[in-house]
């Protein structure tokens, strides 16, 4: 068996996809949080439970209206965005003028309330989520045997992460969203509806960590709990990141998760923590993160 | 539609406005005809800004009359004054940063038929078409206060409110800004003018309203203006 | 960064704005019926208010006095309890001694934490704190001593000072109120040093404040050292009080309680969070024995004091007395 550093190549590059993977969901949650924050300044603390959301409502889909993965992809987005449009327009809407962490504390309520509501309904206990018949299965590559679907979250999301950046840099959509984030009151002077402009970034946020979501439930399983942990360490890639950067924010949840699957072999112990130590030491070293302009 | 105008272009009466708690305008009045160039004078703080802000809807705490062809603005959103047929150049010029030329130049959407093409516009500002790929603030101060007034002619929007704009440049770009305006207003637009270099604003007004302290004191033609030069320049401290 | 509260400068000084006689004839009363509670409620219960009282205060000296939001603090609560139930159970400290240890550590945890933290402002401070203290979170998962699910359990309570049997409830009772009132005495004196001041200032106008010529990061670092050591004296006294350390007092969702008892008592009061922390654990205990589970509960009051009732309960009161008086 081939080895590299004394572990065999297999197990190495099987944490690595994990770590890809990881990534591939850091990216879609920290990107969609770089793009509330910058226009909504809101830290959206309800972004793993939309994720959770997102993954649910594939789940519900599946059970109650036999709904497949496919429609799904699209479908369960959707109506997690249309329960962020409420979200925006019935609480968000009205902290805007006051202190940033009046919506932090808002949307961690939320959070709170909607994932507590939901371990009463459906249980804390997972459940499983089969991956569409197409993508099931294995391709052999070689240095290691990849299983077809996670191959697929990893172009499914770099896609996803690539349209959104294409959006914000090179439409019309974009360039108000970018004018907006800079000087929104003087992009509202021009005649553009800053209001709807709003809500709209902040259902496609939430529509992004749902995306993620149902791409995460054929790997994880569907459970209310799963966004809880994770948007801590979202949180955390932002922090190295700096949320000044679209780009950034994708380069870094790729590159963190890859860091955290390289812990999982050398140092398994420090694997649940290495993001964080990673926090600490740019702190220390570039306290604007790593793309960051500090906000 | 057709009938003429019995009302001036822009109306604004008895204009209140607050930043935060602070009083900042005491009822203003002011009128501006069609095809007319008013400029309001006045030293630093005297709420010529202030007046612009809050007819485009930027200051929000507001009260009193604002009609722009007849339609009130107060309690529009910011963004439905603008559609109303305001085009907007603020202080400092705002350019975007995140912005290349040419997005900012386009970023105001239409809001009336008439307004300039790209391609004329271009013509009229070359050296914005040269540079259309930087980023919106690497150009010069003069660049940039070509780029802020090129944006909104785009939009059709036929009353220009133009804050402080030869503020800062050289005196080349300044005459060159004139020159720009008066093209404006032989295409028949109405502009409020907000200006503390008198010597440029005389060039180009048919009327001055003078500031103080959050209201209107003084009202004087383009005619008027040599008799009163003296007492203009005592309340202006030029 | 401002969050909340007017008035900062004479907040403390009188608790509820209401006169410094009337205030003081308060705080007297208050102190009676804090002698005489144990009488009319049952003590253990009566305990767990005070600690998480104390908690709440520890938190409220950092978000109401120098405008910086923690969402980190249970790392110090909870890590302070199993410092505390670690040496006492198996190193076998006096309680006295590891009550001591559990501040100790909370306090040097603070100062690297808050080291750290300070390097960044507003809502980046918030999710920074957040961070570390889930990764202290993971720390103490993983930690062999901490026993992990389990907790540290049927911690021994002992003498304290070699006298005070902290077995018996009444003891136990009246030993927790002392240091729930030496940590609020020691908050008063804080808030009202000229170091409290400066904190305001800071609070108030940070960029004034540098300018003035302070070193206004020393100034925040060594608030969030005294919070930190006192949210670990809250935790290191439930620790002996309830002979438990858990994983659930380092969760994020307990630090997330303890802003939600701040907010809901009022941020920038003296009294706010412990009325705060009064009523969310009473509200948690009358509510266990319902169906609605206590997440909701708790977000739901977040929802609702964040939007209809960010000044508080104590801040409602003393802005409507202050509305009063000055018409």
């Amino acid at each position: 068996m081939t080895t590299l550093f004394g572990l065999p190549i297999q197990a190495i590059s099987g944490q690595l996809l994990i770590g890809l993977i990881n990534g591939s969901f850091y990216a879609l949650l920290s990107l969609g949080l770089a793009i509330i924050f910058g226009l909504l300044r809101v830290i959206n603390f309800a972004h793993g439970t939309q994720y959770m959301l997102g993954a649910v409502t594939a789940w519900l889909l599946l059970t109650v209206l036999n709904i497949g993965f496919w429609p799904s992809l699209v479908l369960a987005p959707l109506i997690v965005a249309v329960a962020g449009l409420l979200i925006e327009r019935l609480f968000l809407r009205y902290l805007y003028g006051l202190d940033h962490l009046y919506s932090l504390l808002l949307t961690f309520g939320l959070a709170l309330m909607i994932e507590g509501l939901m371990r009463d309904g459906f249980g804390a206990a997972g459940k499983p989520y089969s991956p569409p018949a197409l993508l099931t299965g294995v391709v052999n590559l070689g240095f290691m045997i990849l299983p077809i679907y996670r191959g697929f979250v990893v172009v499914a999301s770099l896609i996803a992460c690539l349209s959104v950046w294409l959006l914000i840099e090179k439409t019309k959509l974009g360039a108000y969203l970018r004018a907006a984030t800079e000087n929104s009151g003087l992009v509202q002077a021009f005649g553009v509806n800053v209001p709807k402009l709003l809500t709209f970034t902040y259902m496609l946020g939430a529509g992004l960590a749902a995306l993620a979501g149902v791409l995460a439930a054929p790997i994880y399983q569907v459970s209310p709990l799963m966004g809880s942990n994770l948007i801590i360490i979202v949180f955390a890639v932002v922090v190295v990141g700096g949320m000044g950067s679209i780009m950034g924010a994708i380069v870094t949840g790729y590159a963190l998760g890859l860091l955290e699957g390289l812990t999982k072999v050398f140092y398994p112990q420090a694997s649940s923590i290495v993001i964080f130590v990673v926090m600490a030491i740019v702190l220390l070293v570039r306290p604007a993160g790593l793309f960051g302009r500090e906000a | 539609m057709t009938e003429p105008h019995p009302l001036p272009h822009l109306q604004v009466r008895g204009l209140n406005g607050w930043y935060g708690e602070s009083h900042v305008l005491h009822g203003v009045d002011i009128d501006v005809h069609e095809g007319e160039t008013v400029t309001l004078l006045g030293r630093n703080g005297a709420g010529k800004t202030s007046t612009l802000r809050a007819i485009t809807g930027l200051l929000k705490k507001r009260e009193g009359v604002i009609k722009l062809k007849g339609r009130d603005l107060i309690g529009l959103p910011t963004y439905q004054a603008a559609r109303a047929g305001i085009a907007y150049v603020p202080e400092e010029r705002g350019i975007f940063a995140g912005l290349s030329v040419a997005e900012n130049l386009t970023l105001p959407p239409k809001v009336a038929e008439g307004g300039m093409s790209v391609a004329e516009i271009y013509r009229l500002f070359p050296n914005l078409e040269e540079r259309r790929n930087s980023q919106g603030t690497k150009l010069s101060g003069g660049e940039q206060q070509m780029l802020a007034m090129a944006r909104v002619l785009r939009n059709g929007a036929r009353l220009l409110l133009l804050d402080e704009p030869t503020e800062g440049l050289a005196p080349v770009i300044v005459q060159r800004i004139g020159e720009v305006l008066r093209t404006l207003k032989a295409s028949g637009m109405t502009i409020l003018l907000v200006e503390q270099n008198f010597r440029f604003a005389r060039k180009v007004a048919d009327r001055f309203y003078v500031m103080e302290h959050g209201r209107v004191v003084d009202h004087l033609t383009a005619a008027e203006v040599p008799d009163r030069l003296a007492s203009l320049q005592t309340q202006l401290g030029v | 960064m401002s969050i909340a509260t007017s008035t900062p400068l004479k907040t403390a000084n009188d608790a509820l704005g209401i006169g410094h006689l009337v205030g003081r004839a308060l705080i007297v009363l208050a102190l009676l019926a804090l002698i005489a509670a144990p009488l009319a409620v049952y003590p253990v219960f009566l305990i767990k208010i005070l600690c998480f009282a104390l908690f709440a205060a520890a938190f409220n000296l950092l978000v109401g006095y120098v405008g910086l939001l923690s969402f980190g603090h249970a790392a110090f609560f909870g890590g302070a309890a199993y410092i505390t139930a670690h040496t006492v159970k198996e190193w076998g400290f006096t309680p006295e001694l590891g009550i001591l240890a559990g501040v100790a550590f909370a306090a040097t945890l603070g100062l690297v934490m808050g080291f750290l933290a300070i390097r960044r402002q507003g809502i980046y401070f918030a999710m920074v704190t957040l961070a570390l203290s889930q990764m202290v979170y993971f720390v103490f998962l993983q930690a062999p001593f901490t026993h992990s699910e389990d907790g540290i359990q049927s911690v021994p309570q002992g003498l304290l000072f070699g006298i005070i049997d902290l077995s018996k409830p009444l003891p136990l009772y009246y030993t927790v109120l002392g240091a729930f009132l030496l940590g609020m005495v020691l908050i008063w004196r804080v808030v009202n040093s000229p170091f409290g001041n400066i904190l305001a200032a800071i609070r108030e106008n940070e960029p004034r404040a540098i300018s003035l010529g302070y070193e206004v990061n020393r100034y925040k670092l060594a608030a969030f050292v005294i919070s930190a050591a006192l949210a670990g004296l809250a935790g290191a006294v439930k620790a002996i009080a309830f002979q438990l350390a858990s994983l659930v007092d380092v969760t994020w969702q307990m630090s997330g309680e303890v802003i939600l008892m701040t907010l809901l008592g009022g941020i920038g009061t003296l009294l706010g969070p412990v009325v705060g922390a009064a009523l969310v654990t009473a509200m948690e205990h009358y509510f266990a024995a319902t169906s609605i589970p206590a997440p909701v509960l708790i977000g739901g009051c977040f929802v609702a004091c964040v939007m209809l009732f960010r000044r508080g309960i104590v801040g409602e009161i003393r802005h409507r007395l202050k509305a009063r008086s000055s018409r």
